[in-house]
């Protein structure tokens, strides 16, 4: 069952509002991605300040596997990005939801996630409800 | 519509994660391929290895035949022993890579790779029919029988706890690339000391019904399930080659830097050219790349020298073992000794490489 706290993309992202008042969301990648990847060894992000749009590429995420592309789940300004990933990207698997934020991002429009999935809705998609 | 080993229900149990490989289904992994990794460089882990092929080559011309068709000397291994070598076409390329057996005075087994086992038989049987017609037979037990790989330092200690060799001997006492007969509990296995991980390990292989038994024999010792993703990293740190990546139809193994699975003499199939490739030296070497950080080279990105391509990567990944990222790739000859520094374009960015000696890891 994937938090209920937060709004889900197609390509297995999650935004959660931080502070409404501020348009501040985190985003990362669900439990289904980090499990479908397997053990990640690499995130290639962009920096604070950097502009991120609506299901753009924002990054890389490399498994020992594979590497897939990363699309931002929200359109606005990076506010700040997970450093702890640089030395322990593996955070990711662990705690996709929580420890394992990618990215805080300041929303250009709070009201672009009312067009993502509810937790209900993301875990119909992926199969796991 | 792939094919399933013996031992696919079993996978699916431990809850691993399918995918085809070679034209059958396969685990990829179980607990983790860094985890899996861990387990096979520190203790002990094993691998279905069912899709390979198991080929019995016999007649009283069998050891003439594998003589015409393998780089290494058949008739010139003694019984109980093993030899890794290239079965290669008449340009010196690749068909495949295989360990073979001496079972007998007139009797081989050997082990193509599972997608290459079509095209190994199809080659040997037209070399049968052209060459040595009634003399040699080949019967594929592929399908009636088991393979299991149990590799890492902890691999000798386990299954001399569940094995005993024909004869009363420990499976330890094999030497490195020697095989025996023995019963584990209550199934006899055919027990090789080789591998494909840079560890010290066997390979056990035995009649489809015995197949689970055995694994879960060995997991209840203490190994772990390790699958394809695992297997595929222990190989690269190892520099082990893999058909398809680092050697095909179209490489030879003296590019590869395989020359010693090579026979100088003998006249077998691709030696001409082999052994003018020895004296002349070939274009392109196969080199190990090591690279800081953790972002892994792929097959088919691009190595630089300058800015302009000299080369391509073959296998890249981190490695769990060494902690930063490796591969291996072809460059032109000018660019291959240790220490020359290249890029590798990283989809799009080009990453600092240093040409290091191969193998990257060697156990102890």
């Amino acid at each position: 069952m994937s938090p209920e706290d937060r709004k889900y993309t197609r390509e297995h992202e999650w935004a959660k509002v931080e502070d409404a008042d501020a348009k501040l969301v985190s985003v990362g990648i669900t439990h289904f991605a980090q499990d479908e990847l397997g053990d990640i060894v690499y995130f290639d992000l962009p920096n604070a300040g950097d502009s991120v749009a609506y299901m753009q590429k924002m990054g890389e995420v490399e498994s020992v596997k594979a590497v897939s592309d990363l699309f931002s789940p929200v359109t606005g300004r990076i506010d700040a990005v997970n450093s702890e990933l640089v030395d322990h990207p593996e955070l990711v698997n662990d705690d996709p939801f929580e420890a394992g934020w990618i990215m805080r991002v300041v929303l250009e429009d709070l009201g672009e996630l009312d067009t993502l999935m509810s937790a209900n809705e993301y875990d119909e998609y992926t199969g796991a409800s | 519509m792939n094919q399933q080993t013996i031992l696919c229900q079993t996978h699916l149990d431990l809850n691993a994660r399918m995918v085809p490989f070679g034209g059958w289904d396969m685990p990829v992994q179980y607990s983790g391929i860094i985890n899996e990794v861990k387990a096979v460089r520190t203790a002990a882990g094993i691998f279905d290895v069912s899709h390979m092929g198991r080929l019995y080559i016999s007649g009283p011309r069998s050891g003439a035949f594998l003589d015409r068709m393998l780089t290494g000397s058949a008739t010139g291994l003694r019984q109980g022993r093993a030899r890794y070598c290239l079965i290669c076409n008449e340009s010196g390329g690749v068909i495949d890579d295989t360990i073979f057996y001496r079972l007998g005075d007139e009797e081989f087994l050997l082990i193509p790779n599972a997608g290459n086992r079509p095209a190994v038989v199809e080659w040997f049987n037209q070399w049968i029919e052209a060459e040595f017609s009634g003399g040699v037979s080949i019967d594929d037990r592929t399908t009636e029988t088991g393979l299991i790989a149990l590799q890492g330092p902890g691999a000798a200690n386990l299954l001399d706890s569940l094995c005993t060799l024909t004869g009363g001997a420990s499976p330890s006492s094999l030497r490195f690339f020697a095989w025996g007969e023995g019963e584990l509990g209550p199934h006899t296995v055919f027990v090789g000391r080789t591998g494909y991980t840079g560890e010290d390990g066997f390979e056990l292989s035995m009649s489809s019904q015995d197949a689970t038994p055995v694994w879960n024999a060995l997991m209840e010792a203490g190994a772990l399930p390790c699958g394809l993703g695992a297997r595929d990293v222990l190989r690269l740190e190892a520099a082990l080659p893999l058909h398809g990546h680092e050697i095909d139809a179209n490489t030879s193994p003296i590019e590869a830097g395989l020359d010693r699975f090579v026979r100088r003499e003998g006249d077998y199939i691709g030696q001409p050219v082999l052994a003018q490739q020895r004296s002349d030296g070939t274009e392109r070497r196969l080199v190990g790349l090591k690279l800081p950080g953790r972002s892994a080279p792929r097959a088919e990105y691009p190595i630089l020298a300058n800015g302009q391509e000299v080369g391509r990567i073959t296998s890249g990944s981190f490695s769990p073992t060494l902690d930063t990222s490796i591969a291996m790739g072809y460059v032109f000859a000018g660019h291959s000794e240790a220490g020359t520094t290249l890029d590798v374009d990283i989809r799009g960015r080009p990453a600092a490489a240093t040409v290091v000696p191969l193998p990257f890891y060697s156990r102890s």
